[in-house]
């Protein structure tokens, strides 16, 4: 054996040599010596039987995969507007500059590499970073510059200080979830008291929807799940929390697991299932050994495992299974795909998860917060659950506050709340423009301030990104471009093509070289974009910027140049490489302008 | 005897840039509707009337083939000048197509190793004033002018080009069937 195969031993042996488990064993072997290298690739896929090729496609898929080396210490700045607003861009350039990089290239020593990467869940605490996976937040030039030091004394985290890693819940407003934490096992012994049909009834009563964004009925999903024919079935909470400006699930998973587990042997009380996954962001790593450490309580509690609360037929287990670094895997077939140790490009539904889900078997897919609010449910009782909130929309939602506000964190409120009673309470005056909802949600102004969230007005997941009147607003539009740009899974032509189409052209009018006609052109893409891409991703890529360009047109149009077009690159200078080969100056060796 | 003098005839101008003249061959493919187009409409500047400039009052320009050098950017501009409609034809024009494969590559490299490696050393890149210069990379052609209509392929078929031409002249916004621009 060499070096590399028995480093690989343990950890192929750990996932069963399984190649479902093909993501997991990646990111484990990834750590071995921080990139897949072309001897774990040729170990790795001759111990699975699998084409190496396999392993490729989850490298090129996922972000946080590697195929080239990127350090001992790997630094990821979080790149959502939130994080730029508080003043990211000019700490990661104090950063480079300190350490002599350049973005994205690795160190000439391999000690360390800077990169971007998409929103990390920190929102109400940045700027942050990851280094190595693990979030440092509330950033300054003063930390930056211990980290820097630490860096050179090529230090290992686990000596950095523990502050640096401190990561806040920041609950603001608690009402039924993020109040005190539940007596564990209380949601388990009343659903149990009531009956696995009984729990189902009082579920189909409470009228709750799933908290994901989509609000589908959540009763009507497990009923689904539970009826569709297949030997086994799944529950996955999904735990991918990727949406830019959310970080709700952080907290939950952080402070309110054991609920959480909970609603998912809920779920599993009611469906049949035995076995049950929590897909956790690769954002969220940290999280991890605390949620293991969760699990294994709950089991010695007789929670999970076998016979659970002492239920005859009652047997149900759950794994954490680690997503690494891909937006497009918060969509339910696409996460059920990386499950199966695939790259997460979603499915064409119908079939719906709830008849072909995981391996084919009906699965029952919920976010985080709906599978807390079951939880809930099964405590208090349908009555009490749904006198809170909106006839369509009982209960509460927990909303993840952050950007131009005094004090952002998790707000709960029963559904209804408007706009303005939020932004009151997080202690936001002049305020230019809300995003509800995240990069794929809606950009409201001041007029709609009176509008409600809730299924019925305003549906959200949870993002509540406030911007202060002096913001402009195509700094985040482009920021949301570049998002979506390079979280497109690249599966249909639209989003790919179009995403980036949409990134260059905000590009080239924040630039001042865009004219009406590409003003034009991104309303054209944005029909093209939401009437044909192939999943949610690509179809409300554009939602938000068709928002601003309609409610902030004269912040686009004053950037438009009056001449119909003009090239947004230098045409001259684009001839310069080849005067310099062929030693020429002349006329006819320059390009002028266009008249 | 209807006096009334005929209409003025649609004015068309063509060009090839950086491309094969396949789409060129495509508009040859569209056979006896030839017969019908001339009817309608006069051929100005094109590789097919030996016109070297664009006359006055162009109404389509139809250019196939991507921005490689200077001379490219030159005819171009002169077509977005004098034409009403402006129509990227085919793969180059619209992607850069085949001629953009260069682009992962500098052109200086390019342009060594084409010309660079005779035996005695010395470099023989063509400095004639008479040749366009490189451009660094090869671009569609709606990097540098705008252009009114896409039609894709590689070449877009004869009946594709037909059909959009007659959209174009009776007034309709150019459609193309599924089956015009599927091939494979």
């Amino acid at each position: 054996m060499t070096e590399i195969e028995s480093a690989l031993d343990p950890i192929l042996a750990k996932y069963h040599r399984d190649p479902t488990a093909l993501l997991q064993i990646l990111r484990d072997a990834q750590d071995l010596s921080g990139w897949i290298s072309p001897e774990i690739r040729a170990a790795a896929a001759s111990a699975l039987a699998i084409a190496p090729t396999r392993i490729d496609s989850l490298t090129r898929f996922y972000a946080h995969l590697y195929d080239a080396p990127r350090g001992k210490y790997r630094i990821l700045f979080s790149d959502n507007i939130t994080d730029r607003m508080a003043g990211s861009v000019a700490l990661m350039e104090l950063m480079l500059k300190k350490l002599k990089l350049e973005r994205g290239k690795l160190s000439a020593d391999g000690l360390v590499s800077i990169d971007f990467t998409s929103c990390t869940g920190m929102c109400d605490q940045g700027p942050a970073l990851l280094v190595n996976n693990l979030p440092a937040t509330r950033l300054t030039a003063r930390r930056i510059d211990e980290i820097c030091g630490l860096i050179r004394a090529g230090a290992p985290l686990d000596q950095w200080p523990a502050e640096f890693f401190q990561v806040e819940d920041h609950i603001r407003r608690a009402d039924l979830l993020l109040g005190a934490p539940k007596k564990r096992g209380e949601a388990i012994r009343a659903a149990l008291a009531l009956g696995a049909q009984g729990f189902l009834d009082e579920l189909e009563k409470s009228n709750l929807r799933g908290r994901g964004g989509a609000g589908f009925p959540t009763a009507l999903k497990w009923r689904s799940c539970r009826d569709a024919p297949g030997e086994k079935r799944f529950v996955v909470c999904n735990a991918d929390e990727g949406e830019p400006g959310t970080f709700k699930d952080r907290v939950l998973l952080q402070s309110f697991a054991a609920t959480l587990f909970e609603g998912m042997a809920l779920a599993a009380l009611v469906t049949g299932a035995q076995k049950g996954f929590l897909y956790l962001r690769g954002e969220y790593s940290f999280l991890r050994a605390p949620l293991e450490a969760t699990l294994a309580e709950m089991r010695r509690e007789n929670l999970l495992g076998a016979t659970i609360g002492g239920a005859k037929n009652f047997d149900f287990d759950i794994d954490i299974h680690m997503g690494a670094g891909a937006y497009v895997c918060g969509e339910e077939t696409a996460l059920i795909e990386s499950l199966e140790g695939k790259p997460g490009r979603p499915r064409i539904r119908p079939p719906f998860p709830v008849t072909h889900g995981y391996l084919g078997f009906p699965t029952l897919v919920n976010n985080v917060e709906t599978f807390c609010n079951a939880a809930a449910i099964a405590t208090i009782g349908a009555a009490a659950y749904a006198s809170r909130g909106t006839k369509q929309s009982t209960g509460t939602k927990i909303l993840s506050v952050s950007g131009d506000c005094q004090r952002p964190g998790l707000y709960e409120y029963p559904f209804g709340v408007t706009i303005a009673q939020v932004l009151e309470d997080c202690g936001a005056p002049d305020v230019g423009a809300v995003q509800v909802g995240g990069a794929a949600g809606n950009c409201l102004i001041p007029e709609e301030f009176g509008r409600r969230i809730a299924f019925e007005d305003q549906p959200t997941a949870g993002a509540f990104m406030v911007f202060a009147n002096r913001r402009d607003p195509i700094e985040a539009a482009r920021n949301f471009a570049h998002f979506f740009a390079h979280e497109s899974c690249g599966f249909c032509t639209p989003c790919r093509v179009g995403t980036s189409l949409v990134a260059g052209m905000i590009d080239k009018i924040a630039a001042g070289h865009g004219a009406q006609y590409e003003f034009l052109d991104l309303k054209r893409l944005h029909d093209i974009l939401r009437a044909s891409s192939h999943c949610g991703l690509g179809q409300a890529a554009m939602l938000a910027l068709g928002d601003m360009m309609q409610k902030f047109k004269p912040a686009f149009e004053r950037r438009l140049i009056t001449r119909d077009f003009e090239p947004d690159f230098d045409l001259d200078a684009a001839l310069a490489r080849a005067r310099e080969l062929a030693g020429r100056d002349d006329a006819a060796a320059h390009l002028g302008e266009d008249i | 005897m209807n006096t009334s003098s005929a209409p003025r005839k649609i004015r068309i101008a063509t060009a090839t840039l950086g491309g094969c003249f396949g789409c060129h061959m495509s508009l040859l493919d569209i056979d006896e509707r030839l017969l019908a187009l001339v009817e309608i409409a006069e051929l100005d500047r094109s590789p097919l009337t030996d016109i070297k400039h664009c006359g006055a009052k162009i109404d389509i320009g139809l250019i196939e083939g991507a921005l490689c050098n200077a001379e490219n950017v030159h005819v171009l501009r002169e077509f977005r000048a004098n034409c009403k409609f402006l129509v990227a034809v085919g793969a180059c024009a619209i992607n850069g197509g085949l001629p953009a494969q260069r682009n992962r590559f500098d052109v200086g490299d390019i342009l060594s190793k084409v010309y660079g490696d005779a035996p005695d050393g010395r470099s023989r890149v063509p400095d004639d004033p008479e040749l366009p210069l490189l451009l660094d990379k090869v671009y569609p052609i709606h990097d540098v002018v705008r252009v009114d209509y896409f039609i894709p392929g590689c070449p877009p078929s004869g009946d594709a080009l037909w059909k959009f031409l007659t959209d174009l002249i009776g007034g309709r916004t150019p459609r193309l069937d599924y089956p015009q621009f599927h091939f494979d």
